[in-house]
């Protein structure tokens, strides 16, 4: 079986408010699911149900086919867990925490495993000293540390990369990969990049309920620059170019950026993510201009994710 | 069993990680010496027993024992580690138990601590220890009430000064149950059953038939069932702030 992680219907109310509503999804092993969606949509939420620290109002979620309402502990005992803003117990430094987790889990080898999740973190140099005196970074690597520990077939990590910076965010990132192989991962973030950094596939959740499921590479073809093509000229030959564009068959409109060095970008915006880039080339030769760069966008994945988050 | 006991040494490491053990330790053997032989009047009584001694632990836990209790379940839900415990394969019974346990052994400790004054009375006189023995675990088991109380009361809030303040109100009417300023509340109205029975609640009456030597099945039974009471009002508090 590979399916690690079934969720049903789900849905938790708080008096008036839904925060999550009628959310359906499933992971199998080996995939690494990005939750985005704007504060506040119910990633948190969902993944607090999931974990069992809150019950559902409806529906249900089952990991390793084990359901978290009636055998809430052997699903605590396949997840690991990085809850949002990664609490961790101020007064025990890493070390203690970490045999303390291991103690709780009953894990086999503790000594080995608690060796191996520090050093998949990095967390050697302050492992004797008190959490409450670790810079955010460190409090997040704990964390995450604690939930790698028992080598959980389920991961599920709230914003495992906030407050960390670049070269921390890389580990972070190399990390999740190294492991995705045979687990099933579920991360959110805010963060764009890291969608296509790590995940195979992508959940947005707005207004408590699922807007997309999609791969990311799905996911930038709703954006009005997928297939764009950017073509950087003198600011000088950029009116001219542009309205020789503006008529290749599948242009919907071309927009100019000019530069204060005396460049300009012609960004070509195709109609519905169209190929347009043998139009544009043709075109191009014809005009006898002098091209200093062209790509083709991908389209980004912030455009996507304002579209669809903010629409209706 | 292993959760329990892992939550329990987890617990009572992080009690002596901060000051407030140092700080209560150091607090209740100062208040408890100065109680005893200033006001008690240890020396004047002229009898060798530890009367004056235990006659106050009622009104030191009163404010004490809530300091240890408030933060059992406020700091966690506060600081989110609550999340991170009810997220590791323990049931809430487990965890309300370990740290309830690692609360009580700890005032056990403190306790503990007092012995200087069984000595002494032992090197002036010749006390009847078994009365001393039978008060000091009526002092312990009565110490233990007051925690279930004050952790019950704690997890009903992220503010820790709340639950202190709160659970020494709570205590010190458990305490004075069996008097008239609390009685006289409930007298024009409450049939006269239930007077009785809050009346039957005092810590002060239950403690004071202890300190004489007795430990009565019924005293016992009085401050184990109220802690097992409120243990599980503990429990269904943690999983009831979780659901809503």
């Amino acid at each position: 079986m590979s399916t690690m992680l079934l969720v049903q219907n789900l849905s938790k109310r708080f008096g008036p408010i839904t925060a999550v509503d009628d959310v359906s999804f499933t992971i199998d092993r080996g995939e690494v699911l990005g939750f985005l969606g704007p504060n506040g949509a119910g990633k948190s939420t969902a993944m607090k149900i999931i974990t069992g620290f809150l019950p559902p109002s409806n529906g249900s979620a089952e990991v390793c086919g084990f359901d978290v309402i009636t055998h809430p502990i052997e699903v605590k005992k396949r997840i690991g867990y990085l809850p949002e803003g990664a609490p961790v117990y101020g007064d025990m430094t890493p070390a203690r925490l970490l045999e303390f987790v291991a103690e709780i889990r009953g894990v086999a080898e503790p000594s080995e495993k608690i060796a191996h999740a520090v050093a998949r973190t990095n967390l050697e140099e302050v492992l004797h000293q008190p959490i409450e005196t670790l810079s955010k970074g460190f409090k997040r690597r704990v964390g995450l540390a604690q939930a790698i520990l028992h080598d959980p077939p389920v991961l599920i990590l709230d914003e495992p990369t906030d407050g960390l910076d670049p070269n921390q965010k890389h580990e972070v990132r190399t990390l999740i990969k190294d492991m995705a192989g045979d687990k099933a991962i579920i991360i959110s973030t805010h963060i764009l990049e890291e969608v296509d950094a790590v995940c195979t596939r992508a959940v947005i959740i707005a207004r408590g309920r699922i807007v997309v499921d999609a791969t990311p590479a799905e996911l930038r073809q709703r954006s009005a620059y997928h297939n764009a093509v950017v073509i950087r000229v003198a600011s000088t030959q950029a009116p001219q170019l542009s309205a020789a564009l503006n008529d290749v068959s599948g242009v919907a409109r071309v927009d100019t950026e000019d530069f204060a060095n005396g460049a300009a970008d012609l960004m070509v915006v195709p109609e519905d993510g169209r190929e347009i880039t043998s139009g544009v080339r043709d075109r191009l030769r014809e005009s006898g201009i002098d091209v200093e760069q062209m790509r083709v966008e991908q389209g980004r994945l912030d455009d996507v994710f304002r579209q669809i988050t903010t629409a209706g | 069993m292993r959760a329990t006991l892992t939550i329990f040494k987890r617990e009572l490491s992080a009690y002596f990680a901060s000051p407030l053990a140092y700080v209560f330790i150091v607090i209740f053997l100062a208040l408890t010496g100065a109680f005893t032989f200033f006001i008690g009047g240890f020396f004047d009584r002229g009898s060798a027993d530890l009367q004056s001694f235990f006659a106050f632990h009622p009104w030191l836990y009163v404010f004490l024992v809530p300091a240890v209790a408030m933060r059992l379940w406020a700091e966690e839900r506060k600081t989110g580690t609550i999340e991170l415990l009810m997220t590791l394969p323990v049931t809430t019974f487990q965890a309300v138990m370990g740290k309830f346990l690692a609360a009580w052994c700890f005032t056990g400790i403190a306790l503990a601590l007092t012995v200087p004054v069984w000595f002494t009375v032992n090197y002036l006189g010749e006390p009847d220890n078994g009365v001393i023995v039978a008060s000091y675990f009526g002092s312990w088991l009565m110490s233990g009430a007051f925690l279930a109380i004050g952790a019950c009361v704690s997890a009903l809030t992220t503010n820790q000064v709340i639950a202190f303040v709160v659970s020494a109100a709570a205590c010190f009417l458990f305490l004075t149950s069996s008097l008239d300023m609390v009685l006289s509340v409930f007298r024009p109205w409450a049939p006269g059953f239930l007077v009785d029975l809050i009346a039957s609640f005092s810590f002060i009456t239950h403690f004071g038939i202890v300190t004489k030597g007795v430990i009565s099945l019924s005293t016992a039974v009085f401050f184990v069932s109220l802690m097992g009471v409120c243990l599980f009002a503990n429990a269904l508090l943690i999983d009831l702030r979780r659901s809503s």
